[in-house]
Order: structure tokens, then C-alpha cells, then sequence
């Protein structure tokens, strides 16, 4: 197999007395979408913010696209092309779909306007119609608050704006929960597409059977620490189970 | 898919405070004309109504950035007459003790003063609010004790008094093609405030961090730097309307402005901007400013007594916040 594109090693993080990591690793290649699952309390969305930037690992070492890399903020994560789907969403909802889209990347008008700092609303409205009919995504209305859609479209919207804005990697905690059977389908849709078009995903979920549909590899953390690593096409979810539990392991995972 | 389509303006605006309040107004404005038409629907009415509030509203412009971003400033008053004092006071320096018949240099400098008055509060806001992380509420009610009593001080607790004629004559009460000086000013402001906050992505960030101030982090919105432009932008138009009512009534004034920042919150949430943050806009700030001010002039008018003003207003407000609260709640139950 090629070289990883990321390889996160030994990584510790301590949140005062409590240690959320304790030496995990975690690897992904390009073109492939991995999940990490793991019992709640494992280390799992710690693990994703220390490797998106919104925490920083107390040690270890972070390699991406071959090169040590020091996240240290989102937006060092996004200058490498990684995006992340939150758990918590983290959308804005007063606003409408097409600003959630561009937000923090708005379009500015051309000239003298744009230098002022003046939005090209129309812009961003048509390309956001584009992005979303593109990924499959349908809302009711584009020109409502987000936060009056419903929770399966809103998490349609973020990850939406992950998707359109990574170029080699995509973190997504918990992309389906809350979402119904059809909504979980189109994001599992996406996920797929986006891996086809040569990028990593990371998904993280505890739906075991969504888990070994969509993902080509299964990486499993427990208390802090990878504990072993699957093909999908090999394992079954009692052995998934199994890992996350303890009363299987792995002695060369770590 | 099809391509959704825009909604028409009016329905868009129809599920918005701001219609509902520009309907107020314009209702209050219509009793009040039908009551006393020769009295109400005069020029001197509309100019005295607009010059009275020309102040307010200026406070209020910042006040709405404020409120937007979920934070709120109890300072505005005091550091408007903080801003008047220094600059009166800079003012009569430069003339030998008395500016009264000084020239635009000398005004130029005292501007200069307010702004500069009204800026170092603010930032001072900003700086506990977005970096020391202190509630805006604690941060501005200091600040609010704070930049009166230093007013005080520097003033020894009494008006200043020596403004220019040349100041007080133009901008103070002085009309251009008959609209007065003061209110064009306050329209420019409010004009700029307004493109400000809906048309450029520093307006945008300030409905983000409102609405979500996390998600504004995440994308990688400077949030702290954006809450202290914000912050400082409400001080420096402090300063200007310490300048505008020390033009105005003559004098810098330590009196009468103990309840500004009220009417200013008043009119901003009034006007449709949610206390929640993320939502609001300049044009409702307008009419949330006028309600009161259009209340109180047409109960004088009208022979009521003008102690129903400010409990008019409270009616109107709690039903307006109410109203905004129970829009909210239908929405986030989905």
C-alpha cells in the first residue's frame, strides 16, 4: 500500500487530571474512507481535535502528506485541505444555507466594492444552489435561517460545507445521528462520492452496520489508544464489538 | 431539483420584526395626525422629532452591532458625556478658558477629542469582554459607573459650558435646504452603519458570532478581534453623539443621560434585533428608536400626560421581545 496521507503517532492529551489520549495512533489513506469507532469516552472526537486543530495533542507527532505538520488552529488544518464535520454541528443558525456555506470564506464583490469588503450575495447564493444540487442536497428553501430547517437538513448543510471545501481530507463526528433513513443514506451517498474523487474521509459513528457499509478500513480506539485495525470487508460487527470492548485486541495495532 | 426561487420582498419581510414594527409606527404616526392634524402633521414637528432623536440614534447604530453579536453595552450614555466633557473642555484650553468665540480649527481638535474619548472606552470594553472573557453586562456596567464618574472629575461635577458659536450655530442648529444639520449627520451614520452591517463580510462575521460563536471560531472568524471592533465601533459613535448633544444644547452636559443607554437598547430591540444576538438590522433600529420618540411628542400634543410615555414604550417592548422569544422557540423545536 502507498504511503499514509495522515499518520497521527502516540498522541497524549490531558484535560486537567483526566487523559483522553493516551499514545493514540491513527492512519488514513487517500481514497478511502476509514471510520474510528470506539466505546463513548474513548478518545474519538478528542482524537479528531487534535488532528482538525481545535485542540492541540500535549505530545506526539502528526505527519500529513508525508511532512510533520504542527496543526495548531482550524485554519492551519484547512490550509492543508482538511475539513471537519462537527458533532456539535457548529453551523450558524440565523443564517441562511449559503452564508453557513461560505462562511469565513465569504466572496467579495470585484473592485473597488470587494476591497471595501462588500459580500457578492448573488455569488454565493448561485454557487451554494450548484454545491448542493451537486451533492444531492435538498432544502426546502435556500433563503431561510438554517437554524428553522430541519435537523437532518442542517446536518446536510455542514456537511456540505466540509465536503465542498476539502481537498484531501474529511473529518465527519457523527455525520448521521439525528438523521432519518433517507437523509442517512444521501450523507453516506456523499461520503462515497467524496472518496471516489481521491479524498480521505474519517467518519466516526457507532452505527456498526453503517460503519462496515461505508467505510473500507475500521481503525478502533479504547481508553485513549488504538487497539486494532480492520478491513471492512474482512471483519463482522461482533468482532468491531469485541475491540471496543476489550475482550479482543490486537498486540501490533498500537 | 429545481432552482428554489427567492421569496417575494414582502413575504420575506412579512415573518420579520421589522415590518410588524414600521406598521407600529406608522399606526402611532396616523392616530396621532388623525387626533390633532394641524399640530402633528407640521415641518416643525418632524424637524424637532428627528432633531431630538438625531443623538439617540447614533448611539443606537452601534448598540444595534452590539446586540447583534448577543452582547449589549450599558456604557453609551456616560461615555457620550465623558466624550462631551473632554472635548469641551480640550476645547476651552486651547482658547484661553473659554471657546465660545473660537474657529473650526479649535472644533476640529475638540471632534477629534470625543472620537478619540469615545474609542478609549470602548476598547477598554472590548479588551474585558473579548479577551478577559468578563460578561458584557459586568464589563459595561463598570464602565458605565466608570466613565461618568471620570467625567465628574475631570469636569469637577458640573457642566462645561464655552462651546464654539461656530459649532453650536452649524451642526448644533443650523438646516441645510431646511433639514437640520444635526439629522443629516445622524442619517449618515445611520446610512453608513447600515451598509456596514448588511452588505460586507464585517457585517456578516458580526450575525455569525451572534448566531454562533463557536462556528465563527471554527471557520476561523478572528472572533476576539472582531467583538473588539465592535465594541470600540459603539465607543467612537459614543464620542460622536457626545459631540452632536454638546452641539446641540450648547453645552457639555453631565446631567441627562443617565437612562440614554436604556433608550438606546429600547430602540434596538424595538427594531427586531433579537438580545440572542445573530439577528437584527439597522433599518428596524430606526423605527425602533422613533417609537418612543413619536410617543412621547404625540402624547404632548395630543394632551395626554406624558408620564404614559414610558409605559407606553415598556408595553410595546415586552411585547416585541416576546414576540421575537416565541418566533425563536417555534423554530428551534424543529
Amino acid at each position: 500500500m502507498a504511503d499514509p496521507l495522515l499518520e497521527a503517532k502516540d498522541l497524549v492529551k490531558h484535560y486537567g487530571s483526566v487523559e483522553a489520549l493516551r499514545g493514540a495512533s491513527f492512519t488514513a489513506f487517500e481514497g478511502e474512507v476509514v471510520s474510528l469507532i470506539g466505546d463513548n469516552g474513548a478518545g474519538k472526537s478528542t482524537l479528531v481535535k487534535c488532528l482538525s486543530g481545535v485542540e492541540r495533542a500535549d505530545s506526539g507527532t502528526f505527519t500529513f502528506g508525508g511532512r510533520e505538520v504542527d496543526v495548531d488552529s482550524p485554519i492551519a488544518a484547512r490550509a492543508l485541505g482538511i475539513e471537519t464535520v462537527f458533532q456539535d454541528l457548529a453551523v450558524a443558525p440565523d443564517l441562511d444555507p449559503a452564508a453557513n456555506l461560505y462562511l469565513g470564506r465569504e466572496l467579495r464583490k470585484p473592485g473597488l466594492l470587494g476591497l471595501l469588503g462588500v459580500l457578492d450575495k448573488k455569488e454565493m447564493r448561485k454557487r451554494a444552489i450548484a454545491s448542493f444540487e451537486d451533492l444531492g442536497v435538498t432544502l426546502q428553501s435556500i433563503d431561510v435561517p438554517i437554524g428553522s430547517l430541519s435537523g437532518g437538513q442542517r446536518q446536510s448543510v455542514a456537511v456540505a460545507r466540509s465536503v465542498v471545501w476539502a481537498s484531501k481530507l474529511v473529518f465527519m463526528d457523527e455525520p448521521t445521528a439525528a438523521l432519518g433513513v433517507v437523509q442517512r443514506e444521501r450523507v453516506l451517498d456523499v461520503i462515497r462520492r467524496v472518496r471516489d474523487q481521491g479524498m480521505a474521509v474519517v467518519l466516526i459513528s457507532h452505527n456498526m452496520p453503517e460503519v462496515l457499509a461505508v467505510s473500507d478500513r475500521v481503525e478502533v480506539l479504547r481508553l485513549g489508544r488504538r487497539v486494532a485495525k480492520f478491513r471492512a470487508a474482512d471483519t463482522t460487527v461482533e468482532e468491531l464489538v469485541g475491540a471496543m470492548t476489550g475482550a479482543l485486541s490486537q498486540e501490533d495495532a498500537g | 431539483m429545481t432552482t428554489p426561487r427567492r421569496k417575494p420582498l414582502l413575504k420575506r419581510l412579512a415573518g420579520t420584526n421589522t415590518l410588524w414594527i414600521a406598521l407600529v409606527l406608522l399606526l402611532l404616526i396616523a392616530v396621532f395626525g388623525a387626533l390633532r392634524p394641524d399640530a402633528v402633521l407640521t415641518v416643525f414637528t418632524l424637524q424637532t422629532t428627528l432633531v431630538e432623536t438625531a443623538v439617540l440614534l447614533v448611539l443606537a447604530v452601534g448598540m444595534t452591532f452590539v446586540i447583534i453579536t448577543s452582547g449589549i453595552d450599558l456604557s453609551v450614555g456616560s461615555v457620550l458625556v465623558f466624550s462631551g466633557v473632554t472635548s469641551a473642555m480640550t476645547m476651552n484650553a486651547l482658547s484661553g478658558g473659554d471657546a465660545t468665540n473660537a474657529g473650526w480649527g479649535v472644533v476640529v481638535v475638540g471632534l477629534l477629542v470625543a472620537l478619540v474619548s469615545g474609542a478609549a472606552w470602548g476598547i477598554l470594553n472590548g479588551v474585558l469582554i473579548a479577551k478577559a472573557k468578563i460578561p458584557p453586562l459586568i464589563v459595561t456596567l463598570g464602565s458605565f459607573g466608570a466613565a461618568l464618574g471620570a467625567g465628574q472629575l475631570i469636569s469637577n461635577g458640573s457642566n462645561v459650558s464655552g462651546v464654539p458659536n461656530v459649532l453650536s450655530n452649524n451642526l448644533g442648529t443650523g438646516t441645510t435646504f431646511g433639514v437640520p444639520n444635526l439629522v443629516i449627520l445622524a442619517a449618515v451614520i445611520t446610512a453608513a452603519g447600515a451598509l456596514l452591517l448588511g452588505t460586507t463580510r464585517f457585517g456578516r462575521h458580526t450575525y455569525a458570532i451572534g448566531s454562533n460563536e463557536e462556528a465563527a471560531r471554527r471557520v476561523g472568524i478572528a472572533v476576539t478581534r472582531h467583538l473588539m471592533t465592535v465594541y470600540l465601533l459603539a465607543g467612537v459613535l459614543a464620542g460622536l453623539a457626545g459631540f452632536m448633544a454638546m452641539a446641540y444644547f450648547r453645552v457639555a452636559s453631565i446631567t441627562g443621560h443617565d437612562t440614554d443607554n436604556l433608550n438606546a437598547i429600547a430602540g434596538v430591540v424595538l427594531g427586531g434585533t433579537s438580545l440572542f444576538g445573530g439577528a437584527g438590522s439597522i433599518v428596524g433600529t430606526i423605527f425602533g428608536v422613533f417609537i418612543p420618540a413619536v410617543l412621547r411628542k404625540g402624547f404632548v400634543i395630543v394632551g395626554v400626560n406624558v408620564y404614559w410615555q414610558p409605559i407606553a414604550v415598556a408595553i410595546v417592548l415586552v411585547a416585541a421581545v416576546w414576540f421575537d422569544q416565541s418566533r425563536r422557540k417555534a423554530r428551534d423545536q424543529r
